[in-house]
């Protein structure tokens, strides 16, 4: 853009006035000067870009043996008569005469939960987005410790290496579910996985959490203190709004899980009772007095429901980004969509007990919770709405990031009114634990955030790599994607309804359920494929990364500050000073201007033709 | 909030603007004060459900709570003392507060020493849930208070090389604040268990 190239010198208040040298900028010129070695550049970086592709690939990773794990789950729901001789090679023991072991079913059930909400939903998209464009966006050289943001990849990488340890030990991984309830998780004589595989679970999960805190206190303070000059909080961008308020979250709810945690490996190895309480197992009855297993749950729901939104908030403001840069319109009701992502990140905090609805809890409390609950289905109907008022009568232009935005607001709308369904207490106690709360959450939580996520991938490519994905790649995903995740949850609510448990391993032996066999071989082959489909993104992702159409500096002809930095920037992220913010990010197809976008960085004395009467002001 | 960031920001001063480690700092105690919220309302929802042993809190905690009350008004006095260019003052503040911090810690552990020999154990055979919440709200604690002496004894190395003065408060002014939230952490506690056991 060689539009912004005036506005630099205004950056720093005036013409010849030396860049200001904070800390981190003398380091960035130190840097300049002397060759960086492989390790510092692309292992140990304190470069917010670096750190995001770090998160990034570590997150890919994780998402190909999470959906893995899932397959062969969905092989076992599927064909539960059949033998699995031919993966003995890969699971070895695993395999017992041809069954695939009941007890590593349930491994297989919780790391397949832990890995994706962890692991994949969290750090891999929090933590690559976040990273990646609050710095760029609020026109930052860095975040406000480059120190404690590698620090943040590094206890995510040993904590991902621990959680990787434990799927190869003898005892098995965690099998107690991604909600290690107590005494379950509590006890060895329970289940091989509450071994040594659930302590190797909680030690990574307590690395997880540190990491998690310290990019989300970074993400904060680089949000408050770092932005550019102009760049109010009514200016930024919805992207950052959301990776701002999804750090809050975090900061409240996951010491709670780590005081959680704490307790319960102290109940597990060092006798206390917190969870524990008159326990008679394998023939021996425990000294346990008093615990209260329901306790654990409070304090990880606490956690637990904060989580969920954790997890879909960075890909609600990246789909609110996408929609607007891609229909050519401003997003419908700007403050609206902060107002409804601050009411969700309240309500956030107040509902975590309708995961409980069947703990015995007293019904008039069931009752305030479903209250509360219910309530968030208003901002999540706002940002519904006005994700699709965006869209109407748009100039839209389908690129594959505009496909899985779109995508996402059709997810979401389906796995939402299923949620309304369950926060009322009086159906939830007759759906508790069946199918339909698979599909609901598989739906709204896992999908649609995955679908974020691919949709922040293609979007954001250019800006990582310097090159484009191939488009007509990215719609054969889309497309198997998008069918493939509907064809397998949506027979999933019928199951469900019909009353089909969750976490049974085979059904085979209940009548009642064996007329849905063919159901669960539908909802397996399209879940299989729907992986495999995966395959598609991957080939294009990293071929893209080499190979890939060379990326203009603005290719979509978005308004965002990330746009006007070089194609590749360096750290530190703009050569010169960095540019001033003079108007909101949405100015797209404004009447009367030039183009049909216009930059945050222009000032309206630049675009006359365009203002509207009260930015005549500010021209 | 600082609109403008392209300020200097290492100069800033507190209560003239917030520097980006101050902010870290107060989210970081938020994130910890999460934690003793977690515990002390688990504590109370547990309480509530009986078989929960009664036993009198040991005299020695009163002690203690003095000891970092005290440890709390000296770390503020080498504050005091860094805006006033006085450098003794403000070693003797800090090395004071370390010394104090020392004392609450082995005060804290003879108190986990009083407790086994009144039968008050953390775990095992004979072990109530009010005895074990008792060791993990005062070990935690205590384990946030290392933290704070490790920053404590790296704010008075920068003191011994003149970097702790009136122009460069930033550290001493963070160091000061966490040690005040330790101190109250520790009060609340204290009040807590008082008022709970």
């Amino acid at each position: 853009m060689a539009a912004n190239l005036p506005t630099q010198s205004q950056v720093q208040g005036g013409i010849g006035v030396t860049e200001p040298h904070t800390e981190h900028d003398e380091h960035l010129h130190h840097d300049e000067h002397h060759e960086q070695s492989f390790l510092e550049k692309y292992v140990f970086s304190t470069d917010h870009k670096v750190i995001a592709k770090q998160f990034l690939i570590t997150g890919i990773f994780w998402a190909i043996l999470g959906g893995t794990l899932s397959s062969l789950f969905r092989l076992q729901l599927g064909w539960p008569e059949s033998t699995f001789e031919w993966l003995s090679p890969f699971l070895g023991k695993w395999i017992e005469a041809g069954k695939l072991n009941p007890e590593f079913y349930l491994a297989l059930v919780t790391m397949h939960g832990t890995i994706m909400v962890f692991f994949v939903l969290t750090a891999g998209l929090s933590g690559t987005f976040s990273n990646f464009l609050i710095p760029l966006q609020i026109g930052a050289r860095d975040m406000a410790s480059g120190f404690m943001n590698m620090l943040s990849y590094w206890f995510f990488f040993v904590s991902s290496v621990i959680m990787f340890i434990s799927l190869f030990i003898e005892t098995g991984p965690a099998s107690a579910g991604w909600t290690i309830y107590p005494p379950l998780s509590a006890l060895p004589q329970a289940i091989p996985g509450s071994g040594l595989g659930q302590t190797l679970w909680l030690v990574s999960m307590a690395l997880f959490i540190a990491s998690q805190l310290l990019g989300g206190v970074n993400y904060i303070t680089t949000v408050i203190n770092l932005r550019t000059r102009g760049m109010s909080m009514s200016k930024l961008p919805l992207t950052i709004w959301s990776f701002f308020l999804t750090a809050i979250l975090g900061l409240l709810s996951f010491p709670v899980l780590l005081s959680a945690a704490l307790l319960l490996i102290f109940d597990r190895s060092f006798g206390t009772s917190f969870f524990l309480s008159d326990i008679y197992i394998a023939g021996q009855a425990l000294h346990n007095v008093g615990g209260s297993p329901v306790l654990f749950q409070h304090l990880f729901w606490f956690l637990g429901h904060p989580e969920v939104y954790i997890v879909i908030m960075p890909a609600m403001g990246m789909v609110s980004e996408i929609l607007a840069t891609n229909a050519r319109k401003p997003i419908f009701g700007y403050r609206a969509m902060i107002g409804s992502l601050l009411g969700i990140s309240l309500l956030s905090f107040v509902v975590w007990a309708h995961h409980m609805f069947v703990t015995g809890m007293n019904p008039f409390l069931g009752s305030v919770f479903m209250f509360l609950t219910l309530i968030i289905a208003v901002p999540s109907a706002v940002k519904t709405f006005n994700w699709l008022a965006t869209l109407w009568r748009g100039n839209i232009r389908f690129t594959a990031a505009m496909l899985f935005s779109i995508g996402f607001v059709s997810l979401f709308i389906s796995g939402g009114l299923t949620g309304i369904v369950l926060g009322n207490a009086a159906l939830d106690i007759q759906m508790h634990n069946t199918y339909f709360v698979v599909a609901h959450f598989h739906l709204v939580m896992g999908s649609s955030a995955f679908f974020g996520l691919f949709a922040g991938v293609y979007h954001w490519f250019p800006k990582m790599f310097g090159r484009m994905m191939d488009e007509k790649l990215g719609y054969v995903h889309f497309w198997l994607t998008f069918l493939g995740v509907y064809l397998v949850f949506l027979p999933m609510h019928y199951v469900g309804i019909a009353g089909f448990p969750r976490r049974y391993y085979a059904w085979t032996g209940f009548d009642m359920f064996s007329q849905f066999a063919d159901l669960n071989r539908f909802i397996s082959i399209a879940a299989i494929l729907a992986f495999f489909a995966q395959f598609i993104f991957l080939f294009n992702f990293f071929y893209s990364i080499f190979r890939g159409r060379r990326a203009t500096q603005n290719p979509w002809n978005s308004t965002t500050l990330e746009w006007t930095a070089p194609i590749h920037p360096g750290h530190g992220n703009w050569p010169g000073a960095i540019p001033a913010v003079y108007r909101w990010p949405y100015d797209y197809s404004k009447p009367g201007a030039a183009e049909d976008f216009i930059p945050q960085n222009i000032p309206y004395s630049q675009t006359q033709s365009s203002n509207l009467p009260y930015e005549r002001e500010m021209e | 909030m600082n609109m403008y960031s392209a300020e200097p920001l290492t100069d800033k001063e507190p209560g003239t603007g917030t520097h980006p480690l101050r902010l870290l700092l107060w989210l970081m105690m938020i994130s910890s004060a999460m934690i003793f919220a977690a515990y002390t309302s688990a504590y109370i929802v547990r309480r509530e459900e009986g078989n929960w042993l009664e036993f009198a809190l040991p005299a020695s905690l009163l002690t203690n709570s003095i000891v970092i009350l005290l440890s709390s008004a000296t770390v503020q006095w080498a504050y005091f003392a860094a805006r006033k260019d006085n450098l003794k003052n403000v070693k003797l503040g800090l090395l004071l507060t370390i010394a104090l911090g020392l004392v609450f810690l082995v005060g804290q552990y003879n108190v986990w020493g009083e407790l086994v020999r009144n039968k008050i154990h953390f775990g095992g055979v004979d072990a109530n849930p009010s005895g074990s919440f008792l060791y993990v709200l005062m070990g935690v604690h205590a384990f946030h208070l290392l933290a704070g002496l490790i920053f404590l004894l790296k704010v008075l190395r920068k003191a011994f090389n003149y970097q702790v003065h009136s122009r460069q408060m930033l550290s001493i002014g963070n160091v000061t604040i966490f040690w005040h939230f330790l101190g109250g952490l520790w009060l609340y506690l204290y009040l807590f268990l008082l008022l709970n056991h």
